[in-house]
């Protein structure tokens, strides 16, 4: 079976946030990793490879720095990589980007697609449903546990108070939790073959049955009216008393605040 | 695409089991306003199977028009029956505003349904309101008016952004559980119930639900309480724990607490609060041995009033609080507990 992962690299929020002029994100300046999620994603493919055998591909969209997290997925176990990198598709929205990742699905086989929940950037969770609409098959979220049945798969799909066992036929698309694992890590040998790999670069020519309407920032239906750090509650009183006072000074408050 | 045809702002009423879900009546409360705003008035789809007994309470909240989709097909979620109906209403209706509830359901049924019909979708907003796009006029762009102003948190609470949807419609967002405000309910309100079914061929989308397993609510929800005493890594212990239970108990409030709480295994993950948690906005908040990290902060900071006991004066909790006090908790806590049991006997 043909399995793809959807990964994005991602920046690490510690190391601080920077935007572009235009409001959207400056990834070119942040460290960047592989977004949590994604990484669940890719250790089910690889488990899935070893349990029923398979053949796992990784794909991101992003800048060309992003073969990084290609070649760490390949260092991890995936057998081919590509990267869908072109200037016209900076800037986009979940709606731009999932047209461009599903023109680039277009043109390979797949019975599995596995995206993740959330990537820690944005968090919308909304590329993952999306390409599944775009390519016209089901789409499974949050996924705590993946199982091959045949032509099926069982999926673990959690909600806030249950989870539904769901049997779906393949083709199809799961977006996994983290909760699903705990990816493993890239092995020295892993790390050494995965630079003697080749990461497929696509650019926007490459895709299948995408309208130039449909991509990057131009293509984005939903545009930034404005983007900020967010301003906080400002502080308020501070105190420093003892045990007794402490009490005291919150009875006080808590009277004059017509709590109690 | 026509945007003049696209009028009335729209909410997707969540149901399970037949039962509404509280971001039903929060989203209505939300669209009430945005309605007066737009001069519109507000419709509430409910998709189900024998869900319309459900209509009468979402008027009571202050829908003005419910469109009861009703089939056996929709008895439980599935992500294609429901996108296939909430998709065919709006294509039928056509919206300006639909606004979805950022639960399991709605992050799953809200993406697939903006795909469908061709429009944007901001996520997880915290705020709502109508105003102008581009927000300052720009020289060589039109700048469009009453436009919905989606504004969000990103990057784990670090920023904000404001998005807007300008040349697509509906303008669709899903709205964080716990963040808007519901109505006080108008008893016997009626609304114009409005029955639609666009029809439900079974495709490849259908998969099959082969078990339902409930996890058994074993905790209150913090997301309705009015008092919250919530506890973090500093409280040292589940056993510690009771001390801020005591306090809860006394003031009629319940215990919550922060991610390190729950990774320590001293509380289960219901009572998070915070950026992967719960999103609370109680009128008076305890955050005790809580230091406040960012993304706890913006899972609490709705709140009307913050009190907070560290023992660590530079602990950032106390840049968010009303109310900071600087010292131990374990002798702080026992001692407020039994002075509000004095004051309130």
């Amino acid at each position: 079976m043909k399995i793809v992962v959807c990964v994005k690299q991602v920046p690490d929020t510690k190391g601080g946030v920077k935007f572009n002029p235009d409001g959207t994100l400056d990834r070119a300046a942040m460290l960047a990793i592989m977004n949590p999620d994604d990484k669940a994603g890719l250790e089910a493919a690889l488990r899935i490879k070893e349990e029923c055998g398979a053949e796992v591909t990784v794909i991101t969209m992003g800048l060309p720095k992003a073969d990084d997290v290609l070649r760490e997925a390949m260092a991890m176990g995936a057998d081919h990589a590509i990267l869908v990198t072109d200037r016209v598709l900076g800037g986009a929205d979940t709606w731009a980007t999932s047209t461009t990742i599903a023109g680039a699905l277009r043109n390979i086989d797949y019975d599995l697609i596995i995206t993740g929940r959330q990537a820690i950037d944005g968090d919308t969770a909304q590329v993952g449903p999306q390409i599944a609409e775009h390519l016209g098959v089901p789409v499974i979220s949050y996924a705590e546990d993946i199982k091959i049945d045949g032509d099926y798969v069982i999926v673990k799909r959690q909600y806030e108070d249950r989870y539904h066992e769901i049997k779906a036929k393949m083709p199809c698309l799961i977006t996994a939790l983290s909760e699903l694992n705990v990816p493993r890590y890239m092995t020295p040998g892993g790390i050494f073959d995965a630079y003697d790999k080749e990461v497929t670069v696509w650019g926007r020519n490459d895709l299948k049955d995408v309208d130039d309407a449909d991509i990057g920032l131009k293509g984005s239906p939903t545009k930034i009216a404005k983007a900020s750090d967010k301003v906080r509650k400002g502080a308020g009183e501070k105190v420093n008393l003892d045990a007794a006072e402490s009490v005291e000074y919150i009875m006080g408050k808590l009277k004059e605040k017509h709590i109690i | 695409m026509d945007l003049e045809q696209y009028k009335g702002v729209y909410i997707y009423a969540q149901q399970v089991d037949n039962e509404l879900s509280s971001i039903a009546f929060e989203l209505i409360g939300k669209a009430k306003e945005l309605a007066k705003d737009l001069d519109t008035d507000v419709t509430a789809v409910l998709i189900g199977y024998n869900v319309g007994g459900l209509a009468d309470s979402l008027a009571e909240y202050g829908a003005d028009k419910v469109i009861v989709v009703d089939d056996p097909e929709l008895e439980t979620y599935r992500t294609e029956p429901y996108a296939h109906a909430l998709a065919s209403v709006i294509n039928e209706y056509k919206p300006d505003i639909m606004l979805v509830g950022a639960t399991a359901i709605g992050r799953d049924l809200g993406p697939t349904v903006s795909a469908r019909v061709r429009t944007g979708l901001t996520a997880d907003c915290t705020v709502l309101e109508i105003g102008d796009f581009p927000i300052n006029p720009l020289p060589n762009q039109e700048q469009k008016h009453n436009q919905l102003l989606m504004t969000r948190p990103a990057f784990g609470g670090n920023t904000i952004a404001t998005i807007a949807c300008p040349d697509n419609r509906p303008q669709m967002a899903t709205v964080r559980p716990g963040v808007m405000q519901k109505l006080e309910p108008v008893k016997g309100a009626k609304a114009e119930v409005i029955e639609y079914n666009p029809g439900f061929e079974k495709n490849n989308k259908y998969v099959e639900i082969i078990n339902i397993i409930k996890q058994a609510k074993t905790t209150e929800n913090i997301m309705e309480a009015n008092i919250l005493v919530s506890g973090g890594r500093g409280v040292g212990s589940a056993e510690n724990f009771q001390m801020l239970k005591d306090l809860a108990e006394v003031l009629g409030g319940t215990v919550s607490c922060s991610r390190a709480v729950v990774e320590n295994g001293w509380l289960p993950v219901d009572l998070q609060v915070g950026q992967t948690g719960k999103t609370v906005r109680p009128n008076l908040y305890f955050a005790i041995g809580i230091s406040g990290a960012i993304q706890h902060v913006a899972g609490m900071e709705e709140s009307d009033i913050v009190i907070a006991i560290n023992k660590d004066e530079d602990a950032p909790i106390f840049d968010v609080a009303d109310y900071g006090i600087v010292g131990d908790l374990n002798k702080i806590v026992p001692a407020l507990t039994q002075a509000l049991k004095a004051e309130l006997q």
